[in-house]
């Protein structure tokens, strides 16, 4: 699923990246815990969270993650922005919550991917 | 190469700043991305670890031959029960760190899963010495 198409179903505003939106992404991660987040996700993904600071930009740039969309209708601040887009990401905006939003996502066909197995 | 770094308690715009100057002296050194990404992912709990439960500490990282060592040294409380803080989900963590993201209980399992050594000693009072290898 390309990011434009994530942005239309999410009804998102895109905060920097918009020259990125023909990205392909093929898993999704919701998660406010960024332990969470490294505990679980392996491969290139999308993140959902409602975590609006600094530490998710980092994480998601450790784990090589692209896209960010943030939920619940926080906008990100300047700082937020500027991290993302020195990272080249694409950071996105949806007034939906995270159970609507990954519902959203999912329902369109994308699923989790990228997961280890639990014990 | 050694890289060393000091990290504040509390002090969260600079904690992250070890594992993104390793991912980057790895990344330059040509090492694969799934190596940076275990290697970034270790030190950067690891700097959380110490900014949030001991109020700070040192770091030493050494790319040498084949493998990245390092070594994360603080001085805070130290852990009572290492086996009851390595399990998944376990926390201490108080509501103010969730807030920020932090204090899923996942830190130390993913230091420990991400490397291919992983030693961790502690004494109540005194502090917690952590050292990962990761083979490159
Ligand atoms: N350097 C340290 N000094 C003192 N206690 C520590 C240290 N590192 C970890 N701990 C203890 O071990 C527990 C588990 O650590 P772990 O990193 O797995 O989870 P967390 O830091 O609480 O949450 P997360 O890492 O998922 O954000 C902590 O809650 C804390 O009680
Ligand atoms: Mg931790």
């Amino acid at each position: 699923m390309t990011v434009r198409r994530i942005a239309e179903i999410l009804e998102a505003k895109v905060s920097t990246g918009e020259d990125q939106l023909d990205l392909e992404v093929n898993a999704a991660c919701g998660a406010d815990l960024m332990s969470d987040v490294m505990a679980f996700v392996k491969e290139k993904v999308v993140l959902l969270t409602g975590l609006v600071n600094p530490q998710a930009i980092r994480t998601a740039d450790l784990m090589d993650i692209r896209v960010v969309v943030f939920v619940r209708g926080k906008a990100p601040t300047d700082d937020i922005v500027d991290m993302a887009r020195e990272n080249g990401m694409v950071l996105l905006s949806t007034k939906y919550s995270m159970f609507l939003a990954c519902g959203r996502l999912y329902e369109s066909g994308l699923r989790g991917g990228g997961i280890r197995d639990i014990a | 190469m050694k890289l060393r770094f000091e990290v504040g308690g509390e002090d969260f715009s600079l904690a992250g700043r070890a594992s993104s100057e390793l991912k980057r002296a790895l990344s330059r050194l040509g090492v694969g991305p799934e190596l940076i990404r275990r290697a970034s992912i270790a030190m950067y709990e690891g700097e959380i670890n110490m900014a949030i439960h001991a109020g700070g500490g040192d770091i030493e990282a050494e790319i040498g031959e084949g493998r990245v060592v390092m070594v994360l040294r603080d001085e805070g409380p130290g852990i009572p029960d290492i086996g009851l803080a390595m399990t998944e989900g376990w926390s201490t963590a108080p509501d103010r760190y969730r807030e920020l993201g932090f204090g899923a209980g996942m830190g130390l399992p993913n230091m420990k899963r991400n490397c291919d050594e992983f030693e961790i000693e502690s004494a109540v009072g005194k502090g917690t010495t952590v050292r990962m290898v990761i083979n490159i």
